[in-house]
């Protein structure tokens, strides 16, 4: 190898350790089906409102609808402008 | 589901606290460490003064998601930014992400220890068994979990702070600007930052 290819190898060399630090990742972390990014956590609705015997809402266990409908009413109770009338 | 927000009416916050005392209380969180807080600007000066109460704001693209090294932050599907206090390091870079101070850091023992992460979770737990005592020691009350809102929201005597479905409260809001005709100024960048062709400050005022 002649001494102008070194030059060559070294320059490949240095402009591709140079722009290796041009690339752009991802930085949102990405959804992993069936978990929280890869964290386990149970449901809202997978609770039992009716083993609670100090329950917010009554939902059916399971059942995600009637948990956001239940959470919903509730959250509609925040508005005094509907409570008064 | 939409997600869950807090949105907080300057217009009716009057700075009791209450909903920093009802998550201290609601959570048993320790002494050194406010998930909730009450910022209060032109302290004093009448018809100047603003009071919000802020926490995390569970953000949709959520700066201490990104920037933590050991990835223990996750999203419920209620858009609820939820860690894991077994994979947090206590390294403090949240912190340093967060537009809002969210992040609180416990100290203890002699040298101010810094330990693990601790912020509002919406009254949503951790990922622990749902209402089981090591969820409420380490990461406070499930309340979505019982079918409830956030404590701090719920409380609230003038209704300033609204926390649930952010479609939900923006309409209460909504209507409630439409009532009394003023308060939607308090959000967005001319409020922020000035408008071109708006006045300085009142003679006086302070941050």
């Amino acid at each position: 190898m002649t001494a102008r290819n070194f030059v060559f190898a070294g320059a490949a060399l240095l402009l591709a350790l140079g722009l290796g630090a041009c690339g752009e990742r991802e930085q949102v972390i990405v959804y992993k089906q069936g978990k929280y990014q890869g964290k386990p956590d149970t449901k809202p609705w997978e609770n039992d409102s009716a083993a609670n015997p100090y329950p917010g809402s009554r939902w059916s266990k399971g059942d995600k609808t009637s948990w956001e409908s239940a959470v919903r009413t509730r959250n509609l109770a925040q508005n005094e402008y509907t409570r008064a009338e | 589901m939409a997600r869950m927000k807090f949105l907080c009416d300057a217009e009716r916050c009057i700075e009791c606290n209450g909903c920093v005392t009802a998550c201290k209380n609601e959570n048993e969180v320790p002494w050194g460490v406010n998930r909730r807080r009450v910022v209060t600007i032109n302290d004093g000066i009448v018809g100047a003064e603003k009071s919000i109460s802020v926490a995390c704001m569970h953000c949709s693209d959520a700066p201490c998601m990104a920037v933590c090294p050991v990835d223990c932050f996750y999203r419920t599907d209620e858009g609820v930014v939820l860690h894991d206090k077994d994979l947090c390091i206590g390294c403090g870079y949240c912190f340093y992400a967060c537009p809002f101070g969210a992040p609180q850091f416990p100290q203890a023992g002699a040298f101010g220890l810094r330990g693990k992460m601790d912020k509002c979770t919406f009254c949503a737990g951790g990922p622990e068994k749902d209402l089981s005592q090591e969820e409420f020691s380490k990461y406070g009350s499930n309340r979505l979990a019982q079918g409830k809102l956030p404590a701090c929201a719920e409380m609230c005597s003038t209704k300033a702070l609204l926390g649930g479905d952010g479609d939900v409260i923006a309409d209460i809001y909504r209507q409630r600007v439409l009532k009394r005709g003023k308060g939607s100024e308090v959000w967005g960048w001319g409020t922020a930052y000035g408008k071109p062709d708006q006045k300085a400050a009142p003679a006086g005022a302070k941050s």
